[in-house]
């Protein structure tokens, strides 16, 4: 806005301004009336849906599901829609980053004194694309429940090897199924797809060792199991031996 | 002494006191009557010293442009319901223990035994999904309102900053109450924030206290959830008002002044 302009808005609001009604008692009565809504509204959540609590934290257990509050679904959603590793980085911070910044610096860029949305397309369109794809990714984020179940079939080397083996799968993909993976990996046919890599045949990719050494070491946004191996090796073993028996 | 300086309401002229009459005595007359007044006369006292009358005078009777309407009390509502978060959460820090081994079963004691106490931590819990809504409720009325334009700009930053801030309000409080949920979702948003440039790593050792996510983890959340956080947001919420009252809520986009030259440039084009 060029100085005339900037002149011109302040002449017309303050002839708007001047023409207005006092704060108080006109603004004051309706944004009261707002508060009184709000409040009821957190009243009647608090008393239909209540405060539940899970199970305790346990940073050695294995049940446990990831899960971000409601609001933070839009962004661990694109996580998962960005799948290539090497852009992580990008889903993680940098949209965000810049979505940040473009926020911030609105009123530097956007110089156009038209204040009529009809008027102001650009505006529209990328409000109206946000609002979408927020809501688009929240809606993703809601409707993907972390599963707790796997179910692949058993490998034919490991069911020709004998009960023993095969109960060191089963028990393994129990461990896995409860270990909340399927929350970010895909596996078969259950699991979520991203935000990490499917794990379907990871055996073929990775030995036992490199995966035991992911699962006390992960790449972030994973965590550790470091706890898992400390105080249940044995669960820890059964959990690597499975994973490196999927090909 | 002074002249108490009440702000006068706008009243309906049938409502206005009389004009005085000679002849009769007003004002208090026996110690009673005196004691009565004891409230204005404290007012007044307190008026003489600090001249706060003016500021509500000018806050409370500002002009409000004609035509604002229901979208413009989502800013105050965002106020009410960080209020309301406010006064809930002084409720829970009286019973909630920010240690790792004795959290869980504070909150549970809070849910369990303490009197109203899951409605107390209800309103706390769902009141925050409730400012989330809000606050973008009001951002994206700015916004389309084209508010942040000039001379708002500032506030729009300001917005900007109490929304993050609201943002990591919630991520903090997340952690707090020690569930499993709750606890894995935490360590994968710090983890997830490491994965940033150049302060991602730092910025996540600072939330973890260290690079392992423990005990300390809980405390330092908590200082930031119910310390840190909401005085800078209480702080900030006051300079946005302070720059709400002194620049004037905007009129709505399509009010035109009659009389603006503009108008009648085109009243006369088309
Ligand atoms: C804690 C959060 C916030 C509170 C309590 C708050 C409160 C308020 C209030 C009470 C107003 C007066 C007019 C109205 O209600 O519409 C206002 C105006 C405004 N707010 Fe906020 N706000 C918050 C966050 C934000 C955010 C996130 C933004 C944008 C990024 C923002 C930008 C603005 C702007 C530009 C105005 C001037 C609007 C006008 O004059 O019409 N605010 N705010």
């Amino acid at each position: 806005m060029n100085r005339q302009e900037k002149e011109r808005y302040l002449r017309e609001y303050g002839q708007l301004k001047a023409k207005g009604k006092p704060f108080f008692p006109y603004a004051v009565a309706k944004d009261g009336a707002m508060a009184v809504l709000v409040m009821a509204i957190i009243i009647t959540m608090s008393i239909v849906l209540g405060a539940e609590l899970g199970p305790k934290a346990d940073a050695t257990t294995t049940t446990y599901t990831p899960r971000p509050e409601w609001y933070f679904f839009f962004l661990f959603e694109l996580l998962k829609v960005i799948k290539p590793p090497a852009l992580v980085p990008l889903a993680t911070i940098g949209i965000p980053t810049i979505g940040m910044i473009l926020l911030f610096l609105l009123p530097f860029y956007d110089r156009n004194p038209e204040r009529r949305i009809e008027r102001r397309p650009i505006a529209l369109t990328a409000g109206v694309l946000t609002i979408f794809a927020m809501g688009f990714l929240t809606y993703l984020g809601a409707s993907a429940g972390p599963p707790s179940e796997i179910d692949v079939p058993v490998p034919a080397n490991i069911a020709a090897q004998g009960p023993k083996s095969l109960a060191a799968f089963k028990a393994g993909q129990t461990v896995v199924a409860q270990s909340g993976c399927g929350g970010c990996h895909k596996f078969g046919e259950n699991g979520n797809d991203g935000p990490g890599p499917a794990l379907t045949e990871i055996g073929r990719r990775l030995p036992a060792a490199a995966i035991a050494r992911t699962l006390v070491n992960p790449t972030a946004p994973m965590p550790s199991y470091q706890g898992l191996q400390e105080s249940n090796p044995k669960q820890f073993d059964e959990m690597v031996y499975f994973l490196s028996s999927l090909k | 002494m002074a002249k108490l300086k009440l702000p006068v309401p706008p009243i309906p002229p049938q409502l206005k006191p009389l004009p005085k009459r000679p002849g009769k005595v007003y004002g208090p007359q026996t110690p009673l009557e005196h004691a009565g007044e004891a409230a204005a006369t404290a007012v007044g006292w307190i008026d003489e010293r600090t001249s706060l009358s003016g500021a509500a005078r000018w806050m409370m009777f500002r002009k409000v442009p004609k035509g604002t309407n229901w979208f413009y009390t989502l800013g105050s509502a965002t106020m009410f319901s960080f209020l309301s978060q406010a006064v809930t959460g002084i409720f829970l820090a009286m019973y909630y223990v920010p240690s790792s081994t004795r959290a869980y079963e504070s909150i549970r004691y809070i849910n369990n035994d303490v009197f109203l106490g899951e409605f107390v931590h209800g309103m706390h819990k769902w009141g925050s999904s409730m400012m989330v809504i809000l606050i973008f409720l009001h951002m994206g009325r700015t916004f389309f309102f084209g508010a942040y334009k000039y001379p708002r700009e500032l506030n729009w930053v300001i917005g900007v900053v109490l929304l993050i801030l609201t943002m990591t309000m919630s991520f903090t409080g997340y952690l707090l109450p020690f569930d499993q949920r709750s606890y894995w979702a935490s360590i994968v948003g710090v983890n997830i924030n490491g994965t940033g440039p150049l302060v991602g790593p730092y910025l996540s050792d600072f939330l973890r206290a260290g690079p392992n996510f423990g005990a300390t983890t809980l405390s330092r959340f908590y200082a930031i959830h119910m310390l840190l956080l909401p005085g800078a947001i209480a702080a900030l919420m006051g300079f946005h008002l302070y720059l709400v009252a002194k620049l004037g809520t905007t009129a709505p986009p399509w009010q035109r002044a009659t009389s603006s030259e503009e108008l009648r440039e085109e009243q006369v084009s088309s």
